[in-house]
């Protein structure tokens, strides 16, 4: 079996589906002629054509109202917003019409739509190329928001996105774009929706993260071996609808709790994950939840940027704290 | 020479055919005959009505906050007549006439102003998008539409109806953008009303047309007299035949005058005169078909008379169907949000009903 990084995965996943389902239409920009930014694309026009992989025009606005529009008529659209920070002139249609529609309409009218867009500090990136908005987007009713944390994962989860009758938002964790390679089946499989991955089991502490952020909890995990500390690790996998109950059944389990996001502290996702701890498992905790997350300010330039982006030995420093109870 | 020529914005002429007066200017068709004009009079008369019946439910607290047409029934009537069935529209949210014109039922029209969901419903077949309250933002949404279609080799078109002031907006200029380069079979139809809530047409744009924007993205605009029924429909005619055909889009800008408030919830005493409306009540589109049809004999005191009662009680049984629908049960406002509910809402509706116990 080949092994692949996440771009030629999602490649894959994107060839795949679009050869089995004739109603796909990438959109974007530099998706076409060039292949993507990032190669995430790359191939795709040649194989299947100017009408199904459509370099647009630069308007990111337009992009997503457009696929909107398309969504409703029947076609599945794939639109590319090439990097996270270009993403919020389509708030506008995100909130207000994507999220809504099928509730508005009662069901006649739907969106079936995906939203890919590389997100993400770590890779010394120019400005605006580096945050983080998923805490934003899983506060917008009528959307679903998904991350992925490796390539097998990516494939997976991007079919059941494109699969699914409603809007997906898929957020492709740049900085691990290349920097993983491992076996990616070719043929047909998913990953569900809404199910967070078990990535290894442990008794001492339940750690959640999601993205590029997985693997830096499995590089604290190697150091904190030595201290005979033994982590869970939960890849959330699906922002929204998140997994509450994988969280819950490892709380109960562990009692001691660390959630590790790269996005901003304040309103960030772990503290929606801590309110749910609060709600379905106090009684079971030994120690407050830490929570290990970039910093309420815009990610630096990439003089500084390490200060900003959680790293293992910040994860480490949590888990010993909630130890320390 | 073709209509978009003759009446290239840059020549300053606006595309008229019926006068204030009633007469016809010389030596051009009609789009219609007499029957048809009689039946669409008759239309326009009734939306009027209806929608003066808005502004009264939402005074007597049975309608929400409520966008009247006053004034604008030609444009939407005229246009309507035009399309389809197959065909898209996608309204902004002062849509009574195009609403009607597609063929959905008063009572449902309604519906949604009395502010449950099951009004935007559009019956199966009838492509009428719910309304867009954020200004524009259906505008490239129309755009999508039509390149769906397009590529699909569906020969429908997809229209959007919107005022003067969303032609500020970014979402109007990227959606005339893409539909230029891709050459989308989708009709903008802007009804330049004068105003945007207070803030007159001169403010929206220093451009002398609205219709004249098209021009920068690479297709046809056409400024026709928004208030003149035959105008309207010739110049949609010709831009529906032309998409249809894979001509590509078109811009209309249809002049027109908002007789009433923005809503219900504005008081234009606020920030216009008497002396500003005066000018523009002599240009009704009604009152000019009026004069059209009884210089011709087809109108009398009698027959507005009949017209008159016969959509008031059609309006009056309208109301009375509407308010015999009964609300949405609480479920409905988590069950309609997804395909399949998610974990998270069906744990808030069964919150929900723990309170309602």
């Amino acid at each position: 079996m080949a092994k692949l990084n996440m771009v030629e995965a999602i490649n894959l996943g994107l060839r795949e589906e679009m050869e089995r389902d004739d109603r796909i239409v990438i959109l974007g920009e530099d998706v076409g002629r060039e292949g993507g930014v990032f190669r995430v694309t790359d191939g795709l026009q040649q194989k299947f054509g100017e009408d199904r992989v459509v370099d647009t025009p630069l308007e990111e606005l337009g992009i997503v109202g457009v696929a909107f529009g398309m969504a409703v008529y029947g076609i599945r659209p794939i639109a590319e917003i090439q990097f996270e920070g270009f993403l919020y002139p389509c708030l506008d249609q995100i909130n207000n019409h994507i999220g809504r529609i099928r509730t508005r309409s009662r069901g006649r009218f739907t969106c079936p739509l995906v939203i890919r867009v590389p997100y993400g500090g770590g890779i010394h990136a120019p400005e605006h190329h580096s945050d983080s908005p998923e805490a934003i987007l899983a506060h917008i009713p009528g959307i679903k928001v998904v991350i992925p944390s490796t390539p097998y994962e990516a494939k997976g989860l991007l079919l059941s996105s494109i699969r699914d009758p409603d809007p997906v938002i898929f957020m492709e964790p740049k900085r691990i774009y290349r920097a993983i390679r491992e076996e990616v089946p070719e043929g047909d499989y998913t990953i569900p929706l809404g199910k967070a991955r078990l990535v290894q089991e442990g008794k001492d502490v339940t750690v959640v993260a999601w993205g590029a952020m997985v693997r830096e909890v499995l590089n604290a995990t190697e150091q904190l071996k030595g201290d005979k500390i033994d982590l869970e690790v939960i890849d959330l996998r699906t922002i929204s609808p998140m997994d509450v109950e994988t969280i819950i059944t490892s709380i109960r389990k562990t009692g001691r709790g660390v959630i590790v996001h790269e996005a901003p502290r304040t309103c960030g996702l772990a503290a929606e994950i801590i309110a749910q701890i609060n709600e379905k498992a106090l009684l079971s905790l030994q120690a407050p939840v830490e929570r290990v997350t970039g910093f309420d300010i815009p990610v630096p330039l990439m003089k500084t940027e390490h200060y900003y982006l959680p790293n293992p030995k910040r994860i480490v420093m949590a888990v010993k704290k909630v130890m320390s109870f | 020479m073709g209509l978009m020529e003759d009446y290239h914005p840059l020549k300053g002429k606006m595309f008229q055919i019926l006068k204030p007066d009633g007469t016809l200017q010389p030596g051009l068709k009609l789009p219609i005959d007499d029957k048809e004009t009689l039946a669409l009079y008759q239309k326009m008369a009734f939306i009027r009505l209806a929608d003066q019946r808005g502004l009264l439910l939402q005074r007597q607290g049975r309608f929400g906050t409520y966008a009247p047409i006053w004034g604008q029934e030609a444009c939407q009537v005229g246009s309507g007549y035009v399309l389809q069935k197959g065909d898209w529209v996608f309204p902004a949210f002062r849509e009574i006439g195009i609403t009607l014109m597609m063929g959905i039922a008063l009572k449902n029209f309604m519906l949604y102003w009395m502010g449950n969901e099951i009004g935007s419903r559009a019956p199966e077949g009838v492509n009428m998008m719910p309304v867009s309250i954020p200004v524009g933002t259906h505008i490239p949404q129309a755009v999508g539409t039509a390149w769906a279609a397009k590529l699909k080799g569906d020969k429908i078109v997809t229209a959007a109806y919107f005022g003067d002031g969303a032609t500020s907006k970014g979402d109007f200029h990227e959606a005339l953008n893409f539909a230029g380069v891709f050459k989308t079979p989708t009709i903008f139809f802007c009804q330049n009303n004068q105003f945007a809530i207070s803030v007159p047409r001169s403010r929206q744009t220093a451009s002398a047309t609205i219709a004249q924007k098209a021009i920068a993205y690479g297709f046809d605009g056409i400024q026709v007299d928004g208030n003149d029924l035959f105008a309207v429909i010739t110049a949609t005619k010709e831009a529906v035949d032309k998409a249809r055909s894979g001509g590509g889009p078109t811009l209309i800008e249809g002049v027109t005058f908002r007789f009433g408030p923005h809503t219900t919830a504005d008081d234009p005493t606020k920030y216009r005169t008497e002396k500003e409306i005066d000018p523009w009540k002599p240009l009704d589109p009604l009152v000019r078909l009026r004069f059209y049809l009884k210089g011709r004999g087809l109108w009398s005191e009698e027959f507005e008379q009949r017209i008159t009662e016969e959509a008031q009680k059609e309006i009056d049984q309208a109301v009375k169907d509407a308010e015999a629908v009964p609300s949405p049960t609480p479920d409905e406002i988590f069950t309609s949000v997804f395909a399949v509910m998610t974990p998270q809402l069906k744990e808030q509706w069964e919150y929900l009903k723990s309170t309602l116990a």
